[in-house]
């Protein structure tokens, strides 16, 4: 209790591959966005903003440099392309060097981390007066014949943000609701637009299907791919092993499913999935324990 | 509308499967061979055939008929066994040890763990070092590089670099004396020493891990600090005493110690899973390879070494594991 902030990260990284949501409204409202982050260093009582910025998004780094003097307070951070750098933690790291104890909030290394989307919200709501009905959402896909970025009304169906994007291909076989490495797969197009809506990702066929699982051939790519720096291989082994206590010694409720152990296994094993799997059970049996 | 998969994230998925490292694998491997093939021509080809052949015969007949698997030859695990067994044999070994080498490579080594990717102990060497145990003299008989090409067996023979000093220094003969038969340096390094077929030339042992690493199919962690290891412990053996011990570069070049460092310590079925675990590894692989080499009975050490390991790598992933993300509080 009674941790002050000391700075306000504002994480302009997008999350995830194909989402590019982030990346326009910070070109097309950069103003808003900075009088946002503006508003919310006021609210946390901090002097020092960092916007951290991937280097593959150069206008957008060039533009917020170029407004930044106008700003007392606020920097402007380029960063390396690296998934997942969207993730509080990781961006925490990347722009001030500190890692969040494990179970622990960014509050704890004295740092507060918003989205661009919030600061653009606020800018919003104080400015405008006006509550927070309308989001930008990515709509894309290999095969989408126009692929943008829309804002729309919170609530809007996602069939009639696809039809806006050219209609639904007819190779379709997946369609994600957020990016590809967390999103979710949808069943249906008859769901709304929720304000966690980030993009709406279509996916051929070809790419929708899991690859043949073969035997895990200790290759090691998931320990050295991992974030937090866990061993995927070994749990999921003993998640299978229903080893319970030892998933949680060996940091099972660390893992913020990124999914990049399952991307990178050469054996296409579903690895996030027992992961998931295992987080849920552990969870549940530390949730007892606090209730004891 | 049609049916849509669902399924858990993450939705995308990386292009190098297991048959691609594999292969991959394959490729590296195929400078060393085509050297052999210069240096002990006919014999080498047939060894090499034989080995392939009967590794992934094996494989498929127990897949087949004894596991009742679909056989999963496609990700070319045994034809890298075959082909890195045949590297470890001398290119005049009769072909039905051979094939028993291959056999309990295959059926012993991996198909009783449960396959690609179980087996504890590298299955190349786990049968090499079956065969040198079962036929001690066949698989201690050298030819002669580039005079044999044209003959299977009977071949001309000789003693390999690390036999001579061995075996010199056991009758009491000193370094000075030994050096006359020593080949030099650059025979070692491009190839055209007495040794098994992965031995003759570091320099395209070289090549394959080069490109291994090129790849991304291995780390530099287990083939660096393997070498310099033993670079290290024979340095400082050589500056105590360099009329008993031979220099350190002697020790990289002669014997298996690069094929060992690059193809057969980076096996990844049978190596740590974290790179500071890689790096221990390494340095036990490069101790006990100069242990052997200097004090025990073997003139090589290198199988023994890496089989070692793969025995202690189970310990080492508990004992090294990665560096967990917000262990450390920076201030």
């Amino acid at each position: 209790m009674g941790k002050r902030p000391r700075f306000l990260l504002s994480m302009e990284v997008e999350c995830e591959p194909y989402l590019t949501s982030d990346h326009r409204l910070m070109l097309e409202k950069s103003q808003e966005v900075m009088i946002g982050i503006s508003f919310l260093m006021k609210a946390l009582g901090v002097k020092r903003a960092v916007v951290g910025i991937e280097n593959n998004k150069p206008d957008a780094i060039k533009k917020l440099s170029e407004l930044a003097p106008e700003f007392p307070g606020i920097e402007i951070a380029a960063l390396k392309v690296k998934y997942p750098q969207g993730a509080e933690k990781q961006l925490i790291k990347a722009i001030t060097g500190r890692e969040v104890p494990s179970q622990k909030l960014p509050i704890e290394v004295g740092c507060v981390v918003n989205n661009v989307g919030t600061a653009f919200a606020v800018y919003e709501a104080i400015q405008k007066n006006k509550p927070l009905i309308d989001r930008v959402v990515t709509v894309t896909g290999k095969s989408i014949s126009k692929p943008s970025n829309l804002l729309v009304r919170i609530g809007t169906p996602i069939d009639s943000l696809i039809q806006h994007a050219g209609g639904l291909p007819g190779d379709t076989g997946k369609i994600i609701s957020g990016g590809p490495m967390m999103g979710k797969a949808l069943n249906s197009t008859d769901v709304p637009v929720v304000k966690g809506t980030s993009g709406i990702l279509i996916l051929p066929e070809t790419e929708s299907a899991r690859l043949k699982v073969q035997n895990c051939i200790r290759c090691a790519r998931c320990v050295s791919v991992c974030p937090m720096g866990l061993e995927p291989y070994l749990l999921e082994r003993v998640v299978v092993a229903n080893e319970l206590e030892m998933a949680e010694n060996n940091r099972i409720m660390d893992c913020m499913e990124c999914g990049c152990c399952h991307y990178t296994c050469p054996s296409a094993r579903p690895l996030l999935d027992y992961l998931r799997l295992g987080k849920s059970k552990v969870g549940h049996i530390i949730r007892t324990r606090v209730n004891n | 509308m049609q049916l849509l998969t669902v399924s858990g994230s993450p939705h995308l998925h990386a292009t190098q499967p297991v048959h691609k490292i594999m292969w991959g694998v394959v490729i590296a491997l195929i400078p060393a061979m085509l050297v052999s093939f210069w240096y002990f021509g006919l014999g080498a080809i047939e060894v090499t055939l034989v080995a392939v052949l009967a590794c992934t015969l094996t494989e498929y007949l127990i897949a087949r008929f004894v596991l009742k698997v679909e056989p999963s030859l496609r990700d070319g695990s045994a034809v890298i066994t075959g082909l890195l067994l045949a590297f470890n044999v001398p290119s005049s070994i009769p072909w039905w040890q051979l094939v028993i080498g291959a056999i309990f490579a295959i059926a012993v080594a991996k198909m009783s763990f449960g396959g690609l990717g179980k087996n504890p102990f590298n299955p190349a060497l786990a049968g090499r070092v079956f065969m040198l145990i079962s036929f001690p003299v066949d698989m201690t008989t050298w030819p002669v590089p580039v005079v044999n090409r044209l003959v299977l067996t009977d071949a001309v023979t000789g003693p390999t670099s690390l036999g001579i000093v061995k075996e010199g220094i056991k009758n009491g003969e000193s370094l000075t004396q030994l050096a006359s038969q020593i080949p030099s340096y650059m025979d070692m390094f491009v190839g055209g020493i007495g040794g098994s077929l992965g031995e003759v030339s570091a320099l395209a042992i070289l090549i394959g891990g080069i490109y291994m690493l090129w790849k991304r199919i291995i780390t530099w962690h287990i083939p660096v600090s393997y070498l310099l290891t033993v670079l290290a412990f024979t340095g400082i053996l050589w500056l105590i005493d360099p009329g008993i011990y031979i220099d350190p570069v002697f020790h990289l070049l002669a014997g298996g110690l690069m094929l060992g460092a690059v193809f057969m310590a980076t096996d990844m079925a049978t190596s740590p899973m974290t790179y500071s675990g890689m790096l221990v590894y390494g340095v036990g692989c490069g101790v006990l390879t100069v242990l052997i080499r200097v004090w025990g009975a073997y003139p090589e050490g290198v199988s023994f070494a890496i089989l070692i390991m793969n025995a202690v790598t189970p310990l080492i992933n508990k004992g090294f594991k990665p560096k967990r993300f917000g262990e450390v509080i920076a201030q």
